[in-house]
């Protein structure tokens, strides 16, 4: 016994606690002097494009940190360093496209939007003016992108209501196995599908209403697994206390579960807004495109922003060009709006925890 | 208003699997009846069974007869939703409404069952808080969200919850397994209170707690993991804690088991 107790084993590595660190400055100066040497190896081997400069500049943060932390701090900080800078690293090239995009659609299209463009359509409009707006295709947009989420969103919910609350067996993974096959209809399918059905077969008229249809296709199964997802956080407690107060499962699903959940569906539901409101194919198809007012979806071509920017875009004048950033402005900033108004009521509505 | 329960031969299944074994016992009126015994003995589902509460998860389902009264609740025609009117529960970790203020929560049974007349809500609301040892702590935030109380304070807003539709008997499992031992203290209290009005019962894995506040305890066992849980025996607790009848209810209260 007494033999094996003087028999212990070495303590690991080093016993005191502290250690050389490299001070807090130093991911900062090395980015800069990696900035500094992307750039001077990009201007003296004449490289053109910003973006081998700049990728030069990331690798050579990521491997400085590293075996400059490997030097002074040792192997177990430097691994830890080189995670921390490819997540830094990864951010930035994640961020930087967004931004660009942001700041390029700004600058291009900010010239063009006033009042006369917001309020007026492309009616009689020559390509090489510079007068014409696109107040009928946010028209379009907002009426189509509004049927549509009219029609998805109470569809959607209620589906994943039944899947989550309701649904056993057989029927159950029928229709999960259909949500997860909608997942992956292309939008030219869906407007085809559309086009064929509704226009084709039932006869009906190219009208806003028939993009609206098959923008709803589109949004149905993105509503339905965020829904799901979100009732499926909803601690199972909270049914069983509802139902234990001898509160109907109906009213247990409207009162306790649905609300528990608001925010997530409300960000599901918008997350699907903003990709339809951005489809230009099945609009194409089914809307037929008309540079007139029309207010009435139902009857009647109608525009779209998406289509709007598409088609003055394809013109190819400067005029037209510039019109079609003023649509992809215009575009993102009522996608954000909705999206600001609808995180409003989601926190308005959010469950009221201690903060 | 309290009633009295009559089980026998009570068989309850998870699909295939028998979890509680042919249980007969008699619940008073007005009085606290604590079932102790080993995890997985079948207390929770047992206890689940006498409100309707045990079908609630998928494939599960209740052989036998509880008579509550004259009533059996598992007779044919019986509405469930009426039955856990009748027989409220608290569960072991509190669960307020997260998206309900403390007034909400409490007026939640009455609310949700169609009562409208805000008055018949207030007055309910706070004789219920009283009731639950709770309105001199929350009486000037009534508004304020359910979620935002301490554990123990969370505990006694599902007590008050689940009183506030008057029901007759009230079951509670575990009621303060995750609460600490001054909020565990109010909760007992409040139990003492309770008995006069209600039919009590409680799970708990605490036998100070059940020689403490019951006036009968039923002691459960399991033969072995895998096995069904049975009742072994029930008695008053005095004599169940001093002198059992069976030997198996000894060897678990002095610790000697297995």
């Amino acid at each position: 016994m007494s033999t094996s107790l003087t028999q212990r084993p070495a303590p690991l590595g080093n016993t005191k606690l502290t250690q050389r660190r490299l001070p807090g400055w130093t991911p900062a100066a090395a980015a800069v002097v990696a900035i500094a040497l992307g750039s001077g190896i990009g201007l003296a081997f004449d490289i053109s494009s910003r973006l081998q400069w700049g990728l030069m500049a990331v690798i050579i943060f990521v491997a400085g940190m590293y075996a400059l932390s490997a030097g002074v701090e040792g192997r177990r900080q430097a691994k830890d360093r080189l995670a921390t800078s490819l997540v830094w690293a990864a951010f930035i090239l994640a961020v930087l496209p967004l931004f660009g995009l942001i700041w390029f659609t700004v600058a291009k299209g900010i010239g063009v939007i006033n009042a006369n463009f917001l309020t007026h359509s492309m009616n009689g409009v020559l390509a090489t003016d510079t007068n014409g707006g696109l107040y009928h295709a946010l028209i379009g947009s907002l009426e189509q992108v509004g049927l549509a989420t009219a029609f998805a969103a109470p569809v959607g919910i209620l589906t994943a209501v039944y899947l989550v609350e309701y649904g056993r067996g057989r029927l159950r993974s029928a229709v999960t196995f259909f949500v997860d096959v909608m997942t992956g209809v292309p939008s030219i399918v869906a407007g085809l599908f559309v086009l064929s059905l509704w226009i084709m077969i039932l006869n009906m008229p190219f009208t806003g209403f028939a993009g609206a249809i098959a923008l709803a296709i589109l949004m149905l199964p993105t509503v339905v697994r965020s829904t799901e997802e979100m009732l499926k956080l909803v601690p199972n407690e909270l049914r069983e206390a509802s139902l234990a107060l001898g509160v109907p499962k109906w009213l247990t699903v409207i009162r306790i579960v649905l609300p528990t959940a608001l925010g997530g569906i409300v960000t599901g539901v918008m997350l699907a807004i903003a990709r339809v409101a951005g489809e230009t194919a099945p609009v194409l198809l089914l809307v037929f495109g008309f540079d007139g007012i029309n207010a009435n979806p139902f009857s009647g071509a109608q525009s779209n922003l998406p289509l709007y920017v598409y088609q003055q875009y394809s013109l190819g004048t400067d005029a037209s060009q510039a019109r079609a950033w003023g649509g992809a402005l215009v575009l993102i900033v009522v996608v954000m709006l909705l999206n600001l108004v609808a995180r409003g009521i989601a926190r308005w509505k959010a469950p009221k925890a201690a903060r | 208003m309290a009633k009295r329960i009559d089980v026998s031969g009570l068989n309850a299944y998870y699909g295939t699997f028998r979890a509680v074994e042919d249980i007969s016992m008699t619940v008073e009126p007005r009085s606290v009846t604590a079932f102790i015994g080993p995890s997985g003995c079948g207390k929770s589902t047992f206890l689940r069974t006498l409100n309707r509460m045990h079908e609630v998860i998928p494939g599960a389902r209740v052989e036998g007869k509880v008579m509550l009264d004259d009533e059996n609740l598992y007779g044919g025609g019986v509405d469930p939703v009426a039955v856990r009117r009748t027989v409220g529960m608290v569960f072991q970790r509190p669960n307020p409404f997260p998206t309900m203020s403390i007034r909400e929560n409490v007026a939640a049974g009455l609310r949700l069952n169609g009562v409208r007349n805000k008055k018949v809500i207030d007055e309910a609301v706070e004789r219920s808080l009283m009731g639950a040892n709770l309105w001199n702590e929350v009486k000037d935030r009534l508004d304020r969200p359910g979620a935002g109380l301490s554990g123990g304070q969370q505990q006694r807003l599902c007590i008050a919850r689940a009183i506030a539709v008057e029901p007759q008997v009230l079951l509670m499992d575990e009621p303060c397994s995750a609460l600490d031992p001054i909020s565990t203290l109010a909760i007992e209290d409040l139990i003492g209170q309770l008995k006069e009005r209600f039919t009590i019962v409680i799970v708990t894995h605490n036998m100070q707690q059940a020689a403490r506040v019951s006036d009968r305890t039923a002691f459960f066992n399991l033969a072995a993991v895998g096995q069904p849980g049975r009742l072994i025996e029930i008695d008053a607790t005095e004599k169940i804690f001093s002198n059992p009848s069976v030997q198996a209810t000894e060897d678990y209260i002095s610790g000697r088991f297995g």
